[in-house]
């Protein structure tokens, strides 16, 4: 019956291993466990799940092989938490936008088609319990509005329902199916680390000192050296706004694994292509523009440079004085692309967007041309590959 | 090995599903990796297992530059030499320069000892993967006296972690996992009433209102906690502040009386103020 379970596990998406799950018969056959089947749910969840993340779904599979008591997603509608729906909403949307939203009846009439929408939708995939698309010409649409990049804050008290707990599903909204760790990515990054000793010496450096202690017959000659740190210098472009709306969570995971992982991180943000001004703090963007040519002066040619973007856009954009969409660029962006490639001989563009989509947008491949072929999709294998040709 | 249960002690209350997850744990010898939000008392889970099954606790507060080797022995190498500069006998014998780390300790004790090992996500991504033959088999070779520790009672082992890195899948495989949820409102009055017993009734459900309404407020970069209730209600019982006070249509239009203690990051108090100024505007 337990073997059962387990390949069922396996199929619900759970990594479960052999070892693990012998660990649950080994706690059963220790009998700590009473004979209720709630003391039997947590304990397997404690062998088997080590994830919170993951606790949905195994509640799903537990409840579908211990056919618990009501279908699986019998009260869904009724969960679906307000805070985060208001949260969205706090975080994506402009004075005016609000205004406009009062204009359409107010935040409850807003919440209330909002909530018709996500019912339906759940209607109609399976299991898409959480992920709610653009909505097309809905008002939602407007604001970007993209779930992904959210994770949902964790529900208030529900009350305690005649509800088993694993159908309660109280974990649903920390499920999250990012393949795309940041561990992987800090994994990857790390085959750029170039050790070297730099600055003071302040640690011992213990063979030298018993060596020289040696030579100096046995009299202690201590020898100090500087630490070892990781001496690799980064210089991140991010393309922020406009279509990289949609990976923003993998840009977040990339940026907050780059910055643990090298010491010398400078970053900077651009829209769509690199013109003469670039910005730290996209909030300023408009009054606090560090002018390209600053930049290409102040850090010097041995930093490896990593531009992030989807490259989707317009060929203007690319190729023509004034393409840009923000403002008038007096240089194309290829020639503002070019001098950032002069300066920075190691190189390469990380693009979220997916290969196969790659030679249909002729800006993508126009980029690529600029880059000499040096772009890589921004997935595990495609960040291992680059950082072998920033080498 | 152990007839005793963990069932939680009088300062700590323990959820069905944490006892059951901490006892496999105990019978089994096995680490258990203890996960959740700040503030919901996974550090302390350790000190009251220890407490409740009456054991010897040790601790291993890991931080971003400690090495696995540290947790098992040290060579003090640079003892060594300046013994060896002053003729000192201990010089002859290199055991007397090994230092034994926490592991070491947990590993010789002669009764069940409890190994908290805190925060091990603030480490090195590595840490976790050095550890692995250590946690399993509860053994390690000691290279400089060419000695195996074996443990002499299989310690039990709670890890602490806040998630900031992930964990590699072979440590995970061989532990056992929780993770403390936050608790709702009548776990958080049981928990209550273990640290103030004799809080006043009224003024326990008009905070804990506060507490959770608060936690109800869209967009808080960091919402408040177990721990963080707890200091606050410290507090009002200090001031003396009246149930009155905190009840009422005025928590909607003003902030609580000592939010700080709530409330640990400007950006929330803000918007915590911004929502306060919407709400009277609806009101009136």
């Amino acid at each position: 019956m337990l073997i059962r379970f387990f390949f069922m596990l396996r199929e619900g998406g759970l990594k479960v291993s052999l070892t693990e799950f012998l660990t649950l018969l080994e706690v059963l056959h220790s009998r700590i466990a009473g004979y209720s089947v709630d003391e039997f749910y947590y304990l397997s969840r404690a062998c088997l799940v080590k994830d919170e993340s993951l606790y949905d779904r195994f509640d799903r599979v537990f409840s579908e092989h211990f056919k618990g008591v009501q279908d699986l997603f019998g009260d869904e509608t009724a969960e679906i938490p307000e805070d985060w729906l208001r949260r969205h909403f706090e975080r994506l949307m402009s004075e005016e936008e609000k205004a406009l939203v009062e204009s359409l009846g107010g935040w409850e009439e807003l919440m209330e088609t909002l909530r018709k929408r996500l019912e339906e939708q759940e209607k109609r995939h399976e299991g898409g319990n959480k992920w709610i698309g653009t909505g097309g010409t809905s008002p939602f649409g407007a604001h970007g509005y993209n779930p992904e990049g959210i994770r949902m804050g964790q529900d208030g008290s529900r009350h305690r329902r005649a509800v088993k707990v694993w159908d309660k599903r109280e974990f649903r909204n920390l499920d999250d199916t990012v393949e795309l760790g940041t561990r992987n990515l800090k994994v990857a990054l790390r085959r750029l680390r170039r050790f070297a000793r730099e600055g003071a010496a302040d640690e011992l450096d213990l063979p030298d000192t018993i060596e020289s202690t040696a030579r100096n017959a046995g009299l202690l000659d201590i020898k100090m050296v500087p630490e070892r740190h990781n001496a690799v210098k980064v210089l991140l472009f991010l393309d922020a706004g406009g279509s990289m709306d949609d990976h923003v969570r993998v840009c977040e995971e990339l940026f907050s694994a780059a910055r643990g992982e090298f010491k010398h991180l400078e970053y900077f943000y651009f829209h769509n292509c690199v013109y003469e001004g670039v910005w730290k703090d996209n909030l300023r963007r408009h009054s606090e523009r560090t002018p390209l040519m600053d930049v290409l002066h102040k850090y010097s040619s041995d930093y490896k440079l990593i531009l992030v973007g989807d490259a989707t856009m317009s060929p203007y954009e690319i190729h023509y004085p004034g393409g840009s969409v923000e403002h008038w660029n007096e240089e194309a962006g290829a020639a503002w692309m070019k001098r950032l490639l002069d300066t920075y001989p190691k190189a390469i563009w990380l693009n979220p967007e997916p290969v196969n989509r790659w030679e249909y947008t002729p800006s993508i491949r126009m980029m690529s041309e600029l880059m000499a072929e040096r772009m890589y999709p921004l997935t595990v294998s495609g960040l291992e590959e680059g950082m072998r040709s920033l080498r | 090995m152990t007839d005793k249960r963990f069932t939680g002690t009088d300062r700590y209350v323990a959820t069905q599903d944490l006892m059951t997850a901490v006892n496999a744990a105990v019978t089994l010898g096995r680490p258990i990796l203890i996960k959740g939000e700040p503030g919901t008392g996974k550090t302390q889970l350790a000190e009251e297992i220890a407490r409740g099954l009456d054991r010897p606790l040790l601790q291993w507060h890991v931080k971003s530059t400690t090495k696995a080797q540290q947790g098992l022995y040290e060579y003090d190498a640079v003892a060594r030499l300046r013994d060896s500069q002053l003729g000192d006998e201990r010089v002859h014998d290199i055991a007397n320069y090994i230092v034994k780390g926490p592991l070491w300790e947990a590993f010789e004790q002669d009764v069940q000892p409890v190994l908290l090992i805190d925060e091990i996500d603030k480490a090195d991504i590595e840490f976790p993967n050095d550890l692995l033959r250590e946690l399993d088999r509860m053994e390690f070779y000691v290279y400089e006296t060419h000695q195996t520790i074996v443990a002499k009672n299989r310690p039990i082992i709670v890890i602490t972690s806040n998630n900031e890195k992930e964990l590699p899948d072979a440590f995970l495989r061989r532990c056992f996992f929780h993770y403390i949820r936050f608790p709702d409102a009548e776990t958080m009055r049981e928990i209550v009433d273990v640290h103030y017993p004799n809080l006043k009734k009224e003024l326990l459900d008009e905070a804990l209102h506060a507490f959770f309404d608060l936690r109800e407020v869209p967009g808080l970069k960091k919402k408040p906690s177990t721990s963080e209730l707890l200091d606050w209600l410290k507090l009002l019982l200090a001031e003396d502040v009246s149930p009155e006070v905190l009840a009422g249509d005025d928590r909607r239009k003003s902030l609580p009386p000592l939010h700080g203690a709530l409330l640990k990051n400007e950006q929330d108090v803000h918007l915590f103020e911004r929502l306060i100024f919407l709400n009277q505007r609806e009101g009136r």
